[in-house]
């Protein structure tokens, strides 16, 4: 198996907290929701309620575009567990840890253009990967 | 305030099993205390401060203290990983110049591969709000350490034969240490051709994973000075934890570049002084970060300052890890920040072994990296002078 699908390896599912329940929620809909401070205008990732750039509280949601470039990524090598671990920074300026799929990891590079899928973990939430346009 | 020379270190000892089938965890903090004291001279009625992290079983602070019959008038039990001892000594000597104790203990130990439980981070906290966004992903500590070094070999051209120079830096040493889980010398093909673990990280370039652990006590100057032992002076501290800054995600330094230059401001010395360091060796990759994040090379330079043997004593620019370091002698409780002070200690005294004792070593460095490097971690520098 040469694809990096996490077929095969447990995607454990995100305890959801309630700060981020919307973010949750529009992943199992294909949508990636992203924070942006109302006051300072920073966005941010992980999703908080309290920006972490100016500790407001106006924080608001919004759709990122999904798509981003390939930070860094490090393909685990060990029995039936290939999968590639990623930094995608997106188009709005925030790096996120995931997945990138549907790629020969050989192929990869950082730089690359990458865009969102949304992938079920084990109780059916669905979490962001990246796969190669 | 100053730390600078408000505390030494008077005893160092470390455990030699490195396989703790039949120690539990808390006998083994229980050795390495003993261990301490008699190479400091000291008893346990004298210990009034005790310093431990999360490697300590039950309450940690008050287990500890229960376990072994301490009577504290002050404990802390900072938590940050494998470089929380290189904090606690500093925390002791706040501690003692705040005239909170005179004499204090630091312990750490475990039996991580007793146990069979190795190479993950620490068990995730679902309270912690980062990892529901971060563990369904897989995130272990040798792929997250692959990115740095990727991403280390993308911006700077750092090469896999650069980074296999520190694993074979860490065997020429190691060759001399009885104790070390591996005696052997390994050469720059020996890493590149070891299985790939997270590319582009091979299985030569990761520590090993050992049961064990150590100790140190710390005290005032003036008990310090009545002890028979050879005198370390805390000359500069500094400590300092690192994140993924709210998504603006830097691969390229760990926090070493804000605790190294606040120990080195301290300690009034500059990183060419320095004649030993004990830098931390989870990966080849954790090595070569620090090297360039605390000033011994320009950042992006560290590959071209570890190859050629850059780092062996004797041979090399910057002895380090004499001992073997976590590359090869051990790595308890999956924390390498208490040997990597012992083995300074040790260069200190002139008690390293012949082979790797560094001529005149007055001034050393430990430095620790506890978490994951580059992306949420907490560094802490330590500067050490033999009086």
């Amino acid at each position: 198996m040469s694809e990096t699908k996490p077929l095969g390896r447990k995607i454990m599912s995100p305890r959801i907290l309630p700060e981020v329940a919307p973010f949750w929620q529009a992943a199992n809909e294909g949508k990636l929701l992203l924070k942006r401070c109302d006051d300072c205008r920073e966005v941010h990732y992980y999703p908080r309620d309290i920006c972490p750039h100016c500790l407001s509280i106006n924080t608001s949601w919004f759709a990122s575009s999904g798509e981003g470039r390939i930070y860094s990524f490090s393909t685990m090598a060990i029995k039936d567990a290939v999968y590639t671990l990623a930094y995608v920074t997106l188009d709005e300026g925030v790096s996120l840890l995931t997945n990138i799929l549907d790629a020969e990891p050989k192929t990869l590079r950082i730089g690359q253009r990458v865009r969102a899928v949304f992938w079920p973990s084990e109780d059916g939430q669905s979490v962001t990967m990246f796969t190669p346009f | 305030m100053s730390l600078n020379g408000s505390a030494y270190i008077v005893g160092a000892y470390e455990h030699p099993t490195r396989k703790a089938d039949d120690l539990s965890v808390v006998r083994l903090h229980g050795d390495v205390a003993k261990g301490a004291l008699e190479d400091a001279g000291l008893s346990k009625e004298d210990i009034d401060g005790y310093f431990c992290a999360g490697d300590a079983p039950g309450l940690g602070a008050t287990t500890m203290a229960e376990y072994l019959g301490l009577k504290l008038r002050h404990v802390d039990s900072t938590e940050c990983g494998g470089s929380a001892p290189i904090l606690h000594v500093a925390h002791a000597a706040e501690a003692i110049a705040a005239g909170r104790c005179n004499v204090a203990l630091i312990t750490l130990a475990g039996r991580p591969r007793a146990a069979g439980a190795a190479l993950s981070l620490k068990s995730p906290d679902p309270d912690a709000p980062d990892v529901a966004f971060e563990l369904p992903f897989g995130p272990t500590t040798a792929n997250l350490y692959g990115m740095v070094a990727k991403r280390h070999m993308y911006e700077f051209g750092t090469t896999s034969e650069q980074l296999a120079w520190i694993k074979v830096a860490a065997s020429h040493h190691a060759q001399h240490n009885p104790h070390a889980m591996l005696k052997n010398v390994v050469t720059v093909e020996d890493v590149v051709n070891s299985p790939m673990v997270s590319d582009p990280l091979h299985r030569l370039d990761c520590c090993v994973v050992s049961d064990g652990g150590g100790a140190l006590i710390v005290a005032r100057p003036e008990i310090a000075r009545q002890l028979k032992r050879p005198l370390v002076k805390v000359r500069g501290t500094g400590e300092a934890p690192k994140h993924a800054m709210g998504g603006k995600v830097d691969l390229t330094y760990s926090a070493a570049i804000w605790s190294g230059p606040r120990a080195f401001t301290e300690a009034g010395v500059t990183p060419t002084d320095i004649k030993y360091a004990s830098l931390y060796d989870s990966f080849t990759i954790t090595v070569l970060m620090q090297l360039e994040d605390l000033g011994f090379c320009k950042k992006g330079t560290g590959g071209k300052f570890v190859q050629d043997g850059g780092l062996i004593s004797g041979i090399g620019k910057l002895p380090f890890n004499t001992d073997g370091g976590g590359l090869c002698n051990n790595h308890p409780a999956n924390r390498g920040g208490m040997t990597k002070v012992i083995e300074a200690v040790r260069q200190l005294r002139g008690e390293a072994h012949p082979a790797v004792q560094v001529q005149n070593c007055d001034l050393a460095l430990a430095n620790g990296i506890g978490g994951a490097l580059a992306s949420r971690h907490t560094a802490g520098t330590l500067i050490m002078e033999r009086i």
